[in-house]
């Protein structure tokens, strides 16, 4: 069974759910039981499918509609709002011509609606535009599936009122997208390549540079994924990652949508990203990085959002690009709080020679990295430069 | 079945006999000690005794309820003195000795000179669910 078609055909089909006058939260749940039976009785292999299978593989679009149909009526008979519904089923429309406006791209709005927290927009967009059941997505996020349905049904709550019909913000929906893509994964759906496929579709729907630079910006990064990490699951730094493991189609694709975007000069944050991302990606060894064009890029960055984060990020260009004393005086003007920071001051100043500050502030990074792998790998650095100054 | 929780300690354990801090391991200890407590957990796994696996940052607060309207108390960071754990390890196994037995192995995890940390962790039984037949 084809679940890569299953998840793409989910926002069509709950779109033509909602057109035909079912609401939106009862809709989302008959698509989400159509989905959880598509993957009960699809047959795993289509070529091999008995004639009594084949339906679903001939018009697995209709399949799902007339399944989830189906499932929605059931759900409305057994409502307290039964009669208004019933009438529905009278004047049920025959799966027509597609309606003018893109349902596909009203979902994405609606699940990124403001009024929803970052976890329930992520979650619902999940589950309607991405078809992900809510085990998946329970399993995803390391919680209970009980837990996951609650999430999502309190985002339907919450969205309810809203009209499906209303343009909404582009800016809002590519943070969650981004959240999405950051999460990695766990479990059995790659969250980086869901969050990849879902912001592909977005950018064949919306002309947008911004949604286009953060196409770019998940490729490039993605592209890298499998140096990221030693057989050992221990990290590996940027410089140190064999770039031959790199996934050159992914870069050329993302350098690609990147340059088009840049060309209509609606510079955008997750634009700039893509564009130090593609900088890295473009250096065929870490030290022909061109680290003064990644410093300018950081200067627009700061320019665009003003986040301490990427100030921080720049102090290490700029020791890249000036040199450590320069980065280590960059690093200067920020505040000492800041997540990571101990990290960056630690790289500097073994750069700039000092090993014995360097170990101190590698081990004080590690007490407070916000993860095992990374706790793991400043121990490692704080080990590795205390094993070379005792002998 | 029963459960227990295998609790590590950042301090308040008494002291391990081979007490050298992580950061003063050669890095190749350090990747010996994160492949004994991966197989180890591995192996958990497979014999369908791992239950969960959690590690803790160090620092922490406390909080209380400070009446209606009132925002909650804090008192943190926590003290130097204060016991402090640094994660957890549940198991569900047949019998307190094997709960005994898979603690002891967790405890020989290999740190400096690739000898192991013999390391204190506490063993605490869950409290379980009350029998359906009692008679």
């Amino acid at each position: 069974m084809d679940e890569a078609l299953l998840r793409s055909l989910t926002p069509k089909v709950l779109g033509i759910l909602v057109r035909r006058g079912a609401d939106f939260a009862a809709a989302e749940d008959a698509v989400q039981d159509a989905l959880v039976e598509a993957l009960r009785v699809w047959p795993a292999d289509p070529s091999a499918s008995s004639s009594s299978s084949g339906y679903p593989m001939r018009d697995p679009k209709g399949w799902l509609v007339t399944v989830a149909w189906r499932k929605f009526i059931d759900a409305a008979r057994s409502d307290a709002a039964r009669r208004r519904r019933e009438s529905l089923v009278e004047e049920e429309p025959v799966p027509g011509p597609a309606p003018a406006s893109d349902d596909t791209l009203q979902l994405y709005f609606l699940c990124a609606h403001p009024s929803l927290t970052p976890s329930s927009a992520v979650a619902l967009t999940l589950r309607a535009v991405g078809g992900l059941t809510t085990r998946q997505i329970a399993q995803a996020y390391l919680v209970p599936e009980a837990t996951m349905a609650q999430r999502i049904s309190r985002a339907k709550r919450t969205v309810a009122g809203a009209r499906f019909d209303q343009p909404g913000d582009v800016a809002t929906v590519l943070r969650v997208l981004y959240l999405v893509f950051n999460e990695g994964y766990s479990g059995d759906v790659d969250l980086a390549a869901e969050a990849i496929r879902l912001t592909r579709q977005l950018a064949a729907r919306v002309d947008d540079p911004e949604v286009a630079g953060l196409l770019a910006l998940m490729l490039l990064h993605h592209a890298r994924r499998a140096a990221r990490t030693a057989p050992d699951g221990s990290l590996v730094p940027l410089a140190e990652q064999d770039r031959g493991r790199w996934d050159t189609e992914s870069i050329a694709e993302g350098v690609g949508i990147l340059q088009a975007a840049l060309a209509r000069d609606r510079l955008g944050e997750f634009q700039a990203q893509a564009a130090i991302a593609a900088l890295h990606a473009d250096a065929p060894t870490a030290e022909e990085t061109d680290w003064v064009q990644i410093v300018e890029w950081y200067d627009e960055l700061t320019r665009l959002t003003d986040n301490p984060v990427v100030r921080l990020n720049r102090a290490v260009a700029v020791g890249e690009a000036d040199g450590p004393r320069a980065g280590l005086a960059a690093l200067a003007a920020l505040d000492a709080s800041l997540p990571r920071h101990a990290a960056v001051a630690a790289y500097l100043h073994e750069r700039d020679g000092d090993l014995a500050t360097a170990a101190r502030l590698y081990a004080e990074a590690a007490q407070k990295a916000p993860n095992l792998a990374e706790r793991d790998h400043l121990t490692r650095q704080a080990a590795r430069l205390n094993a070379h100054r005792s002998h | 079945m029963a459960k227990y929780l295998l609790l590590k300690h950042y301090r308040g354990a008494p002291a391990p006999v081979n007490d050298v801090p992580m950061d003063q391991w050669t890095p190749e200890e350090i990747s010996a000690h994160m492949q004994y407590m991966r197989d180890f957990a591995a192996r958990l796994q497979k014999t369908g005794e791992f239950v969960d696996s959690q590690a803790l940052a160090p620092e922490g607060t406390f909080v209380r309820y400070d009446g209606e309207g009132r925002q909650p108390v804090t008192d943190g960071p926590f003290a130097e003195t204060k016991d402090l754990i640094a994660g957890w390890m549940v198991i569900d196994v047949d019998s307190y000795e094997r709960a005994l037995e898979l603690a002891g192995e967790l405890s020989a995890a290999p740190g400096a000179g690739g000898k192991p940390i013999h390391e204190w962790l506490e063993l605490r039984p869950f409290l379980g669910c009350p029998p359906t037949i009692t008679e």
